[in-house]
């Protein structure tokens, strides 16, 4: 699904991918964990291919192509879904619309016919029951006026909507009462499947309660420095991300 | 992101070409002799010449107003040539078979195919092209209803009665510096009388396009609506690109007797100038309506196009009850400079009016709102609602917004409500992170900035402006 070899990235004067080594089958759900600052959220973006960082060394396969030759644009639709830690406003633009655009700009580029909007609407109201928002928030600016909880369940709904190959979930958690955040674990579980992946990038080992990793990184200084599977989350929750460093050095 | 903005403005003018016709053009300067040659071509009759001379005369004694948000070259108006007619206009052609194919051709590369207007679903079109009307349609079909829709030049000698009663009652001559100019030396326009109680049986709609070069185009408007009538009209524009600015000052009079409505709607779309603000067109329009008992006057447009603007599209709401409102969509791309706004003057009782505007600056453009409320003192209940959004693309324009509000009656109520907002990369990265690339997300996210306008447009304006707005922000993100 993806490969991400000896990749490196700066913003601006400093680097902070400093060479990630990552290989992702289908199917599986890998956690990254690590302090603030450590690059998690680096990788997300740097993966989706935001502006303002540069990529120094490496290569990134997804589904067998480069992926950072791709636009953002293409990236996304070639599959690869970021669940903003902070989604942003866009007022005026309703969430129908958007979502629309959006589901347009995938078939477009696959050369499917752009799905008919009546049908379009019937499958987003319910994926809305599915993930908890209230059908009327469709026809709202995009996250406009949302709780934060309420703005990550629109991720939810936009993910579902987009069906992508490999998701990643850049702090889903951060922000999310417990009650919001089943609703999204389990929005989530419902869409593992054999031919879709998950990076899902956190903080706490609490997410992880709720979504099962099938493996988990541990990201200091730009690398990973420590790999295992879901056991690991824990022995971090008791131990602290100093132990992994203490380790390391 | 800029720099991806930057690239994204990049566009060249769509309409930019020019017409190979001969023309029967005046030499530039002016004087009155030069009114005079004006007035005799048109075989205007000795008022007309008089009213013309005067303003000429008050012209001279007035200085160009310097208030504005703008700043462009001083005007050489001995520069600029006062009349320019399609050569075919001596003899006026008797149908559309007869005009010239080249300017049929202007017109098919402008989308507006002459030959198929006629199977247009209710649209009559008056096509002015640069002083002189060639081309009016669906004239006979208006008639039937009693509605007078021509030429000013024609209404002048067709029903001067109406012409001498309402020219000049809305924007008086002396009212300011390009009034008055226009007054004196007016080229064509359009006239449109409803009869009392007569809805117009269709929209009427006037495509103006300037296009010889250096000649400054000075249409002059009035629309009269009697007692009772409705009228909705539709003003388009567009024009070929040159190197050199052209001055369009231009005069709108809209008379809404009692009872009646009527509805105004602009999209303008003339040469910007290019990147580097080289060329386009200064539009500097004078446009008034007087509203009387229960009348209605609403201004919506869609302004585009020109380098420099200066227009106010106001209500002088007289009568009791009366109603005006004002809705705007300005875009400042490249250099361009926009200062544009409205007057809402409430005279009479329970007068009400609502302004919503909405600015767009991109590239180095400039975008200013200028707008004045005024309660008289006998504007008892008089209320006003006024919104004015701005939203910035890039990081090299700027917006202003200059709200002038005078309150002389302690009844009347007076709302204003400002926001500033920016397409932000993060808005960009978000669209473009489900898959809808960057010029696709700014145009969604300005037309939806734009709602509240474009939906007091008709409805295939409405479609236009939209497209029209795409394209004027194409090449403004990378």
């Amino acid at each position: 699904m993806l490969t991400i070899k000896g990749l490196k990235a700066v913003a601006g004067d400093t680097e902070i991918l400093q060479g990630i080594d990552l290989t992702i089958g289908p199917g599986e759900v890998h956690a990254i964990m690590g302090t603030n600052g450590s690059g998690k959220s680096t990788l997300g973006h740097v993966l989706a291919g935001r502006d303002g960082y540069a990529v120094t060394a490496g290569d990134v396969d997804f589904l067998g192509k480069n992926l950072l030759d791709l636009d953002p644009e293409d990236r996304a639709r070639e599959g690869l879904f970021l669940a903003f830690q902070y989604p942003v406003e866009i007022p005026g633009v309703s969430n129908m619309e958007f979502l629309k655009a959006a589901a347009d700009a995938h078939a477009e580029y696959r050369g499917d016919e752009a799905p008919d909007a009546v049908s379009f609407m019937k499958k987003a109201r319910e994926l809305c029951t599915v993930a908890d928002i209230d059908p009327s928030f469709l026809k709202r600016g995009v996250n406009e006026g949302f709780s934060g909880g309420e703005k990550k369940r629109n991720e939810l709904l936009q993910m579902m909507l987009l069906e992508p190959r490999l998701a990643i979930l850049d702090e889903t958690d951060s922000g999310l009462d417990i009650d919001a955040l089943k609703v999204v674990a389990a929005g989530v579980n419902e869409m593992r499947a054999a031919d879709r992946s998950f990076i899902v990038i956190t903080h706490y080992q609490r997410l992880l309660n709720y979504i099962e990793p099938d493996f988990v990184h541990v990201l200091s200084r730009g690398r990973i420095v420590k790999s295992g599977d879901k056991s690991l989350a824990l022995e971090l929750e008791e131990k602290g991300y100093g132990w992994v460093d203490q380790e390391v050095a | 992101m800029s720099e991806q903005i930057d690239n994204l403005i990049q566009k060249e003018y769509a309409a930019g070409f020019v017409t190979e016709i001969e023309s029967d053009t005046l030499p530039p300067g002016l004087d009155e002799d030069v009114i005079r040659f004006i007035s005799g071509r048109k075989n205007e009759p000795e008022w007309m010449l008089a009213w013309r001379l005067e303003a000429y005369r008050a012209w001279l004694k007035m200085v160009e107003p310097k208030w504005a948000h703008v700043s462009y070259p001083d005007i050489d108006f001995n520069a600029i040539s006062y009349f320019s007619a399609p050569k075919s206009a001596a003899d006026r052609p008797k149908s559309l078979d007869e005009i010239d194919p080249e300017l049929k051709e202007t017109y098919d590369k402008l989308g507006i195919p002459l030959h198929e207007q006629e199977m247009l679903a209710g649209v009559a079109v008056d096509a002015v092209f640069d002083s002189v009307s060639v081309a009016t349609t669906f004239r006979e079909k208006l008639k039937e209803a009693g509605v007078i829709f021509c030429s000013i030049s024609e209404a002048i000698q067709e029903h001067p009665d109406l012409v001498r009663k309402y020219l000049g009652s809305v924007v008086p001559r002396k009212d300011n510096y390009y009034a008055a100019l226009n007054s004196a030396v007016f080229s064509d326009g359009s006239f449109v009388y409803i009869p009392k109680g007569v809805s117009c049986p269709m929209e009427l709609s006037t495509y103006f396009r300037i296009n010889e070069a250096k000649t400054g185009q000075f249409e002059r408007t009035l629309i009269v609506a009697d007692e009772g009538s409705q009228v909705s009209y539709l003003e388009g524009c567009t024009a070929p690109m040159r190197d050199e600015n052209q001055l369009h000052a231009a005069v709108v009079e809209l008379v809404a007797l009692d009872n009646a409505t009527i509805k105004y709607s602009t999209v303008q779309n003339w040469y910007p100038g290019d990147a580097e603000g080289r060329g386009g067109i200064y539009n500097f329009v004078t446009k008034r309506g007087v509203a009387h008992t229960n009348a209605h006057i609403s201004w919506t447009q869609v302004e585009t196009g020109s380098a420099i603007t200066m227009k106010y599209p106001s209500c002088i709401l007289r009568g009791d009850n009366s109603v005006g409102e004002f809705y705007s969509v300005a875009l400042s791309n490249n250099r361009q400079q926009a200062d544009t706004g409205t007057k809402m003057v409430h005279l009479g009782k329970n007068t009400r009016s609502t302004i919503i505007s909405k600015g767009i600056s991109a590239g180095h453009g400039s975008n200013t709102y200028r707008g004045l409320v005024r309660m008289n003192p006998g504007a008892t209940g008089a209320r006003n609602y006024t919104q004015c959004d701005s939203l910035l693309i890039g990081d090299k324009c700027g917006a202003h917004t200059f709200p002038y509000i005078e309150s002389k009656n302690p009844t009347a109520v007076v709302e204003h409500e400002a926001t500033t907002s920016k397409v932000s990369d993060e808005q960009l990265f978000l669209c473009q992170q489900r898959g809808i690339d960057a010029e696709k997300a700014v145009s969604m996210i300005v037309n939806g900035f734009c709602k509240e306008v474009f939906r007091e447009l008709p409805m295939e304006f409405a479609v236009e402006a939209g497209k029209l707005l795409e394209v004027s922000l194409e090449g403004s993100v990378g």
